[in-house]
């Protein structure tokens, strides 16, 4: 097994093991941030704000005067964790559905697909704004808003891929075999779909990520005194014309995290195909 | 030396392996050169090369090609834009697929004249109307003016012979023109380039895998394998008396011999039984009124030119397409139309192999998991008894059973059949229908998969429904032949009742339209007669569907009444108002 994996790292182009280790590092950060934090995300531990980098606050201090670092070691979890939850949601879901329209009767096609356009023509910004707007912000809501905006293309891609699969000769061989909807659905389609769909899994993280950071930057997101990345960005924003840490280190680190997965999703279709190949 | 064309020394390489290796051959100007080989030969490679264009991944590593006074790899970019299309031209293999969809005929063949300055537009299409009628092209006054999508394979062919040769190249490179086509249309393409690269004079190189083509074309035939010449010598040497064990490899899987021991005759309880089917898509009709018996342990060949419903029929059988009316019984049992009524046992008696391997294996399970799925899906075998049966299934097939670890990218195109064969014999059948299961592969490799089969034939008393559109592999298998010719039955009979005279006129124009194995032929076979006139045909009446191309129709019969089933002298029933078919008699 670690033989296997320093194989697969090892076939990475350079800027797919440059993608992994930024996607390890966050997952990493994710996990043990809160843990790795030198203070309390909330307390006010700096006598300036806006402070610069010095060796007691080495990403500098925000316009409260509170630990940058800290702040954005706490905050990880909710940007990644959130994201990595409702890219589950939305891209299973999508998967899901496609593989049933694959296997069922016209009508059932037809009716899945026209249920899932009519959520694409509602803009999702909008939808996520009135839903927040209404309810009132909480991290279940906001997962669940997440899903319900990108599922839809999660679908759209899925069916497209398991539509054309169900026409191949082997499944045909499977149908003349007198196998259920749900080995073919299975075992015959979803093996030969996967590799494209975790790279549009990786995709669809990215835009969620960028979702709740933009939502949080409109004060719609995770709610203070918790902060994610977006947020982070949104407190600070009166510390631009300072070019002060607090608002460029949260901005980089929505960057670094985005463009990370986006590096290392890049590298893996070739791979996905060649890996199908060994197994 | 009088050599148009001359090649030494070739040496094409891909990465780090040499895919052609010290190629040389000349051609006087003028001649006609074959080269053939099986897939993966080089011959494409080859033919690239002469106009000094390697494909994405190869490099042109070594060697001197020269076209009348040039050499070809010495020149720049510059010096082969003006080459390629000018001197030297191209004909691909498909012509569908090189033809721009949303440009006019006309626009498409007078490019290469216009783009190398050879003549002013209205030259050059008075020169394809010239070239259009040589080729025996119809309507060539008009034909420019379609769009590529309102003429057929053989027609697109021929317009791309026409494009090619527009320019007057010195050399035209004709990349297996005819792979594509049906037989029928085959010959009257061949026929329609050979008498134009003469009329033109140009010295052509001919790329085929189909030594009986190549005999009606060439002067003189390279035989490659795995990039190497194995035999350059002139046409009538190589093909009478070939020097290399390889030609004589090729020369015996070209024209399969007789591989099946006889069938049992009718006197058996049919296996399968067909009464009165017809099927379609929607409303379009495919199938119509066919009937058809296969005995335990039989073969029925099913052959007919493409779109003719010889894989409709099978799909019908297997339950994939519910027909419209008839029935179809097996073993005394009606089976009941749609997949969905049919029970797992009766799924399991009757197997498809599909043509490609390709598409007919998941690329996500591997070899053991293909074949081990069937046993236990019919059978219950599970563990160590389906492993020993999936090894004992792979030797069948002469397959080593270290294979069934593998996924099945990596294997060769006859291994993949071979297993796609062992899944359908996973199930134990008592019928298989093979759909085209040697078209896709290499003579030499195709040649085996026949022999298999007859072996399992004649090991498991199976019976066989084998479709195919080449009359010697029928032949070969067969014990029952039955004609398609769009989607009705002209002919049904014994194997032996189809080498008599007196058969469907639509089977004489098949099995005269294959090429024989020797130089010649195609000169012997002189153009098809003139259909004769016939009136207006009625409307609404049920007429045969090959009228409008049959050189034996009668007028005031054929196009006014139904066909009839009748009896030939030489046994097989046909659907013909003449009792004896294409041939002499009284009427």
């Amino acid at each position: 097994m670690m033989n296997a994996t320093r194989t697969w790292v090892k076939a990475l182009p350079f800027s797919g093991r440059v993608g992994l280790s930024l996607v390890l590092l966050w997952l990493f950060l994710a996990v043990f941030g809160p843990l790795l934090a030198p203070y309390d995300p909330g307390a006010f531990v700096a006598h300036d704000v806006f402070a610069g980098f010095t060796a007691a606050h080495p990403l500098g201090s925000d316009y409260l005067g509170r630990d940058v670092l800290s702040r954005l070691l706490s905050g990880a979890r909710y940007s990644v964790g959130l994201a990595l939850a409702a890219a589950l949601v939305a891209s299973t879901t999508g998967t899901a559905l496609a593989l049933i329209t694959a296997v069922s009767p016209r009508w059932v096609d037809e009716g899945i697909s026209r249920f899932v356009d009519t959520l694409i023509s509602i803009p999702s910004k909008i939808l996520s704004l009135v839903l927040v707007a209404v309810v009132g912000s909480s991290l279940p809501l906001l997962l669940l808003v997440a899903s319900i905006t990108y599922f839809p293309g999660a679908f759209r891609i899925a069916r497209s891929l398991a539509v054309n699969l169900a026409q191949m000769d082997y499944v045909q061989v499977a149908r003349c075999r007198g196998e259920g909807a749900v080995y073919i659905a299975l075992r015959e389609i979803l093996p030969n779909m996967i590799h494209p769909m975790l790279a549009d899994f990786g995709l669809r993280f990215v835009f969620i990520v960028l979702l709740l950071s933009g939502l949080s930057f409109l004060g719609l997101g995770v709610q203070p005194p918790d902060a994610d990345l977006g947020s982070l960005v949104r407190e600070n924003i009166s510390g631009l014309g300072e070019a002060a840490p607090a608002i460029l280190v949260p901005a980089i680190a929505i960057a670094t995290l985005t463009v990370g997965v986006n590096l290392l999703i890049d590298s893996l279709p070739g791979r996905g195909r060649r890996m199908a190949g060994k197994e | 030396m009088n050599s148009h064309v001359e090649v030494r020394g070739l040496n094409v390489v891909a990465g780090g392996t040499s895919i052609v290796a010290d190629v040389g051959f000349s051609i006087p100007r003028g001649g006609v050169l074959a080269l053939i080989g099986e897939s993966g030969s080089g011959k494409t490679t080859i033919a690239m090369a002469l106009m000094g264009y390697a494909r994405l991944g190869c490099r042109i590593a070594g060697g001197t090609v020269r076209v009348g006074d040039k050499d070809v790899l010495s020149l720049d970019e510059d010096g082969l834009a003006a080459l390629r299309g000018d001197r030297v031209s191209y004909i691909a293999q498909s012509a569908a697929a090189s033809f721009n969809p949303s440009r006019r005929i006309m626009d498409q063949v007078v490019e290469p004249a216009v783009n190398h300055g050879r003549m002013d537009r209205k030259a050059a299409e008075a020169k394809a109307v010239a070239l259009f009628r040589s080729l025996a092209l119809p309507d060539p006054d008009s034909i420019g003016e379609r769009y590529p999508h309102q003429l057929s394979g053989g027609q697109l062919q021929r317009l791309m012979a026409a494009m090619a040769l527009i320019t007057g190249p010195e050399l035209v490179i004709l990349d297996e023109p005819t792979t594509a086509l049906d037989v029928t249309t085959q010959i009257e393409v061949l026929r329609a380039f050979k008498q134009a690269v003469r009329e033109q004079g140009a010295t052509a190189v001919y790329v085929s895998h189909d030594l009986a083509v190549v005999a009606q074309m060439a002067d003189a035939i390279v035989v490659l394998n795995k990039g190497r010449v194995r035999e350059n010598g002139a046409a009538v040497q190589v093909l009478q008396q070939p020097q290399d064990e390889y030609t004589r490899t090729l020369m015996a899987a070209a024209r399969p011999e007789r591989v099946a021991v006889e069938g049992p005759g009718a006197v058996r309880a049919p296996l399968l039984e067909i009464k009165g089917l017809n099927a379609g898509y929607g409303a379009t009709p495919i199938l119509r009124d066919i009937n058809l018996t296969i005995a335990r342990g039989a073969t029925l060949g099913v052959i007919g030119e493409s779109g003719s419903g010889k894989s409709t029929l099978a799909r019908v059988i297997a339950g994939m397409l519910p027909p419209s009316s008839g029935s179809v019984s097996f073993d005394g049992v009606r089976l009941p139309p749609a997949l969905s009524m049919r029970n797992k046992e009766q799924c399991r008696r009757i197997q498809l192999v599909f043509q490609n391997a390709d598409t007919a294996l998941n690329p996500a399970h591997s070899v053991g998991d293909i074949i081990g799925r069937p046993l236990a899906f019919y059978h219950g075998l599970k563990g160590a008894a389906a492993v020993r049966r999936v090894a004992e299934l792979l030797d069948l097939i002469k397959l080593p059973a270290s294979l069934a670890g593998r996924a099945c990218g990596g294997l060769s195109g006859g291994q993949k059949q071979r297993i796609n064969l062992a899944r359908a014999l996973a199930a134990k059948p008592d019928l298989i229908m093979c759909d085209e299961v040697t078209s896709a592969l290499d003579t030499v490799v195709g040649a085996a998969i026949l022999d298999l089969l007859a072996e399992l034939k004649r090991e498991l008393g199976l019976a066989y429904l084998f479709i195919s559109h080449d009359i010697a592999t029928v032949r070969a298998i067969a014990d029952d032949i039955m004609v398609l010719y769009a989607g009705t039955q002209v002919e049904t009979g014994r194997r032996q009742g189809y080498d008599a005279v007196a058969r469907h006129p639509y089977t004489d124009l098949l099995i005269g339209s294959v090429p024989e194995l020797r130089p010649g032929w195609l000169e012997e076979q002189g153009a098809r007669p003139v259909p004769p006139a016939i009136r207006q045909p009625k409307d609404g009446a049920d007429l045969c569907r090959f009228l409008p191309r049959c050189s034996w129709r009668v007028s005031g019969t054929c196009d006014q009444f139904t066909p009839p089933r009748r009896p030939t002298p030489g046994g097989n029933t046909i659907l013909c108002h003449r009792p004896e078919g294409a041939s002499e008699g009284a009427s």
